[in-house]
């Protein structure tokens, strides 16, 4: 079928979707398709812990693996708030791989490239499913190359909660890193040697997984209080030496970006947001961690000292730009699901009105209502953004796997004002194009694309259009800044893939909004 | 023109290509990778072709690692290299056969 982005979602994929779900799964159909629709949510098989004599406290991963009775063709589960510091992935999969378990899907709420090490257990038939925000590095090429057995699925932070919530997957076992934690399962993120910030990401695993398995380098004493994931949801606690390397949990502070051209966007930008009606006293706001994205919170807390505007509200991912406006009293409340630096780590821990919350409170659409649909602005990075403002963080401008959705298609369907950043060029790449590669974020919820090039408003919004009327911003359209980015680099050609389809990424509501095909060698015309 | 030795113009930073000639007789032997093959191959390789035609070289071994160069930074450095092969580093033809 071809779905409302016009991407064609082949039969087949439908079919191996609705089979592994149990539901029947669609191509896309619009952002806000299944609004007001019901939906039964699943639940966990819990295993009482009556009797006080039992002990939590188990000696390894092995032991905590034989208690969770593995087997072959389960799913499991890991979370990424240790980001490219991670060791639990890898720390289990190897134990999982000395027992010889096979046909596992892992259900992660990211991979990275420090996952690079169980791409071997892909190619031996450990693991032959993969469900993840997305995949970067040697796992992505993988996936790719069709090493994976099944169909990977992509999820937004959203839609993971939503398809765990909904029975679309159902994890067997969730093994939950926890920078520290007590014997008897309560698990927070702060203090400890890996110190992450927040678990926000791995609560819905803790709720809705048959067993739960805390990792810890850091046992405290009972109670671990207040707990981010609590002990009545937790089986078993392993502590190991290290779930982590804290440097690459956490970088320092951000440095802001001295790149012209990043300045140049983040100027572009906050001038942007200043000039919409969205822009006073309360409002709220949400931004990545990229140069630009930085760059342009420094400019827009000059512009609210200035003029005394103070953000309601600040969302999402945080860092420390975002931490300093908090301290300093321009943002009332900090709301947050995931740490960049030793900044915003550090702000969440100590500052009383910088609040930790779930994956499913920041971003599901099928709860009554998350954080994202309170957004006035978000402010989102991309591969590729193309004349119909359809997104692509995902699959790189070669056809390879090689990013996640995060929130992005999250906070876009839920913000008054979508905003990408991009250059219009990296390298020979064209950012801004006819088509992009692959569809994650619907044009439909995608307000502007701001480039060192000009800006360009999706012209159904033809409120944002009147309102920067008088503004001097170089605006064009984006048909203007696909030509412009083609003529200084020419007009690619299509990527040559293969017939395989090794990819489904899945809308945040479950719909499937595009397909991954299986790279192939790049051919010469003639 | 003819490779009369081994020449490289260019580097391996982004945005830029290094282009080798050699010495060959079975016509223009080329080789071609690059970190944009999939979206820019054929046209890299019409350009090389096309400044290699330009500068009348008949016979050679031309390899070509891109790392995303833009058409005018290609063709610099196929002349580039073709120029060094022949130990040519001044008069040379601006708007004639370089361009």
């Amino acid at each position: 079928m071809i779905n409302s982005v016009g991407r064609e979602i082949p039969d087949e994929v439908l079919q191996e979707l609705t089979d592994s779900y149990g539901r029947k799964v669609e191509g896309f159909n619009g952002a806000y398709y299944r609004h007001n629709k019901t939906y039964k949510k699943a639940a966990p098989t819990v295993r009482g812990v009556v009797d006080p004599s039992e002990d939590k406290l188990l000696p390894s991963i092995k032991a905590a693996l034989e208690k969770c009775e593995i087997k072959d063709g389960m799913t499991i589960s890991f979370h990424h708030h240790f980001r490219e510091g991670d060791y639990v992935v890898n720390m289990v999969m190897e134990e999982i791989h000395k027992m010889g378990i096979k046909n596992l899907t892992i259900c992660a709420s990211s991979l990275g490239k420090a996952h690079d090490p169980i791409v071997p257990m892909i190619e031996d038939g450990t693991i032959t499913g993969i469900q993840s925000s997305g995949v970067r590095g040697k796992i992505g090429e993988a996936i790719s190359n069709g090493k994976l057995k099944t169909t990977a699925i992509m999820r937004s932070h959203g839609g993971r909660v939503r398809a765990i919530e909904e029975g679309d997957v159902h994890i067997d076992i969730a093994f939950i890193g926890a920078p520290t934690c007590d014997s008897y399962g309560n698990m927070r993120a702060v203090g400890g040697k890996s110190d992450c910030g927040v678990l926000s990401y791995a609560m819905v695993d803790a709720q809705y997984a048959d067993k739960v398995v805390a990792i810890t380098d850091t046992l405290v004493p009972f109670p671990n209080q207040p707990a981010s994931i609590s002990q009545v949801d937790v089986d078993y606690v392993v502590v190991v030496d290290e779930i982590g390397n804290a440097a690459k949990i956490a970088t320092g502070a951000a440095k802001p970006t001295k790149d012209l051209r990043n300045l140049m966007m983040a100027n572009y930008c906050t001038q942007f947001v200043i000039n919409t009606p969205y822009f006073k006293d309360g409002f709220s706001y949400q931004t990545g961690v990229g140069g630009p994205s930085i760059a342009s919170t420094l400019y827009l807390g000059e512009i609210m000292r200035e003029r005394g505007i103070k953000m309601g509200l600040g969302l999402g991912g945080i860092a420390g730009p975002m931490a300093d406006l908090l301290k300093e009293g321009l943002i009332e409340k900090l709301v947050d699901t995931q740490d960049f630096d030793l900044t915003a780590i550090e702000s969440v821990r100590n500052n009383p009105n910088h609040f930790e919350i779930s994956g499913s409170e920041y971003a599901n659409p099928m709860n009554k209502g998350a954080y994202v649909n309170r957004l006035d602005f978000v402010i989102l990075a991309a591969l590729e953004v193309d004349t119909h403002f359809n997104v692509n963080v995902v699959v790189g401008s070669d056809g390879v796997i090689t990013g996640a959705q995060g929130g992005h298609p999250d906070t876009a369907a839920g913000a008054k004002c979508t905003i990408i950043i991009s250059p219009l060029i990296r390298g020979r790449i064209p950012c801004v194009c006819s088509d992009v590669t692959t569809v994650t974020t619907p044009g439909e919820t995608v307000d502007v694309v701001i480039t060192d090039y000009g800006i360009a408003i999706n012209p159904k919004r033809k409120d944002l259009i009147e309102c920067m009327k008088d503004v001097k911003l170089p605006f064009c359209t984006i048909e203007e800044l696909r030509d412009q980015a083609y003529a200084i680099v020419g007009e690619p050609e299509k990527v040559q893939f293969g017939d395989r389809v090794v990819g489904a990424i899945e809308s945040r509501d479950g719909t499937i909004i595009d397909v991954v095909r299986q790279v192939k060698e790049y051919e010469f015309a003639d | 023109m003819e490779i009369k030795k081994a020449a490289v113009a260019g580097t391996l930073e982004s945005s830029d290509c290094q282009v080798t000639v050699e010495p060959g007789s079975k016509g223009v032997e080329l080789s071609i990778e690059s970190s944009v093959i999939n979206q820019f191959g054929n046209q890299i390789k019409k350009t090389i072709i096309e400044t290699l035609d330009r500068l009348e070289v008949k016979d050679a071994k031309v390899t070509v690692v891109d790392k995303g160069a833009l058409d005018c930074t290609l063709k610099a450095r196929v002349e580039g290299a073709v120029y060094r092969s022949n130990d040519i580093v001044s008069d040379i033809p601006w708007g004639g056969a370089v361009r």
